[in-house]
């Protein structure tokens, strides 16, 4: 597949703090490339750069082969985008602030394509009313019509489910899933909700302090093929013993008297559980430990420096 | 011209753009009640030598020597007003958070700062085509027409009735140059700013501090004072003048120009380079 986005160590630092440094990533056509990283990790900076917003101390930024430098305005015609919170002209209807920012896009919009776009964000009945009057969530939604108006072939949506309600964020998961596999949109979604990511993204780069941490398919990161299984027992101070020789002892990678920690695909987790409970173990709980938080945390812990892709 | 149009559709949709409007009217009409009252006498006493010697056509308090009153009186306040909304310019939607959203669409900020500044000129225009309407015709309307007596420190001017309107037309013709230079001000220090209250306030602290500069007629300042833009925006009052100082009228001209364009290339150069934070 053809990569519409290429940044080559993209770096950008405000007054000697490095809120960008080295980011080499790139996104292919028709992916939902999830841009994940905690607040502060340099997600917007790097989604400003792409849009032209901010200019990179270093670094080369490259969509749909063209350096964005040499073709911003043109560039831009095809990429529709919400950065951070979705703010517009307040005293004006949702009506007017869509057909503002259509008209901002140099084309030809008829009115259809907006009715049709308020309809697909669910504002349809509420398009005459005053912005100032909508909630975060009907604003979001603006926002999210306002970047899909002019049906651009990219989409750069900064933590699009801020603000919004629960059935308001799986409404925007929908949306984006259906934007990619109906529409054969690409987009770009940052969070820092890593959740999130692992519903609507097919691949992801994980961000922190400004650096790239890991970057790959979604599947191969947060479903590898081995996890960490946690056997919580009843006190046992024999278990451990009865393991040797068995397939199981491979996996073992740390027993105490109430625990045994293995390492193997979790497929094999309910005949591992048929295996202690036949050997006398009195199990009291059976966890893995490779719980996305708990991924999400150790890729973005201090100690973590190494980078890694998939 | 479509930018243009969204431009001016925003700014006249915005409640506060009618403030100024109001200011000018609420202006004009205070001085023409209290003209209408107490000017009579006022001007009896103060005009006592002119009229015993001069056979003044028309009396004395005119439409167009009330408009001349108010023009001078607002000589502060018209350059506030168009801060209002050339400060506002790029500071405001920096403020909204709405400049980003703009900026993601397929326009230069070359292309933006020209747009927010003709959209600010426009205003201007219209805020001084307005005063015109308040304040001369609305004048006229309740005065009446006749000679023009400008009143100078020392001096006075006398203008026949019938050669006064011209006068008015190139003066507020001049002045619109004068305030779309204070608008091109504005929107050089909206350029930097990210509310548009530091702007405003700012365009406000320049020209009060260089209209008492070029006032003091101090030697440390007269090197400096013909080139201050505030020296210059008073220049419509040379229309009143007889002769017209045609000359000197044509120098301030160019030199409101040269800052004007002074001002919009500042912005052009700084915006262009601005990374985009709000």
């Amino acid at each position: 597949m053809a990569t519409i986005i290429e940044t080559r160590d993209l770096s950008k630092s405000f007054k000697n703090v490095d809120a960008v440094s080295g980011l080499s990533f790139s996104i292919l056509k028709g992916d939902v490339y999830g841009f994940l990283g905690q607040n502060g990790a340099g997600k917007s900076t790097t989604m400003r750069m792409l849009l032209g917003l901010i200019y990179p101390n270093s670094g080369q930024i490259f969509i749909n082969g063209t350096e964005f430098n040499n073709s911003r305005r043109y560039l831009l015609q095809h990429i529709g985008a919400i950065i951070e919170r979705p703010d517009m002209y307040g005293y004006l209807s949702g009506w007017k602030n869509l057909e503002i920012f259509a008209a901002l896009s140099r084309q030809q919009i008829p009115a259809a394509r907006l009715h049709a776009v308020l309809e697909q964000v669910g504002l349809k009945g509420r398009e005459k009313d005053k912005v100032k009057t909508y909630s975060q969530g009907m604003k979001q939604r603006l926002g999210i019509a306002i970047a899909l108006v002019h049906e651009p072939d990219l989409l750069i949506l900064d933590e699009p489910t801020n603000g919004l309600d629960p059935q308001g964020i799986a409404d925007m998961r929908e949306l984006i899933v259906s934007l990619s596999r109906e529409h054969g949109k690409t987009v770009l979604v940052s969070s820092h909700l890593l959740h999130e990511i692992e519903q609507v993204a097919t691949r992801m780069l994980v961000i922190h302090k400004g650096k790239k941490i890991v970057e790959g398919a979604v599947k191969d990161l947060l479903h590898p093929d081995e996890t960490l299984v946690e056997v919580v027992i009843m006190k046992d101070a024999t278990i451990a013993g009865k393991l040797a020789g068995t397939q199981w002892q491979q996996h073992l990678q740390a027993s105490t008297d109430t625990g045994l920690t293995f390492k193997l695909n979790s497929k094999y987790i309910p005949e591992l559980s048929k295996w202690l409970v036949m050997n006398g173990a009195g199990i009291m709980e059976i966890r893995t430990k490779h719980s996305l938080e708990d991924y999400f945390l150790s890729l973005t812990n201090d100690e973590v420096t190494k980078h890694r892709t998939v | 011209m479509r930018l243009l149009s969204i431009e001016l559709y925003k700014i006249f949709k915005r409640p506060r753009t009618y403030i100024s409007f109001g200011i000018v009217t609420a202006t004009a009409l205070i001085f023409q009640l209290a003209m209408m009252s107490g000017g009579r006498e006022f001007f009896k006493f103060g005009m006592q030598n002119i009229t015993e010697q001069f056979d003044v056509q028309g009396s004395i308090i005119n439409g167009y020597l009330v408009a001349y009153l108010i023009l001078q009186s607002l000589l502060i306040q018209i350059p506030l007003l168009v801060a209002l909304v050339a400060g506002d310019a790029l500071a405001g939607e920096a403020n909204m958070g709405t400049l980003r959203l703009v900026l993601t669409k397929p326009i230069t900020r070359v292309q933006l700062v020209m747009i927010k500044f003709i959209a600010s000129s426009v205003y201007t225009v219209a805020l001084i085509v307005w005063l015109a309407v308040v304040a001369l015709f609305l004048s006229l309307l309740i005065f009446g027409a006749g000679d023009m007596i400008n009143l100078k420190s020392e001096t006075f001017v006398m203008l026949l009735k019938d050669d006064v309107m011209w006068r008015y037309i190139c003066a507020f013709g001049f002045a619109c140059l004068a305030m779309t230079t204070i608008a091109s001000l504005s929107l050089f220090l909206s350029a930097f700013a990210d509310n548009s209250i530091g702007p405003i306030i700012s365009t406000m602290g320049i020209v009060v501090v260089l209209t008492i500069l070029s006032n003091l007629e101090l030697p440390l300042f007269d090197a400096i004072n013909p080139y201050l833009f505030t020296k210059h925006m008073i220049g419509w009052k040379g229309f009143f003048d007889n002769p017209v100082p045609y000359a000197a009228i044509g120098k301030s001209a160019l030199v409101l120009v040269v800052y004007t364009v002074g001002f919009l290339g500042g912005t052009t150069f700084y915006f262009n380079k601005k990374d985009i934070n709000s």
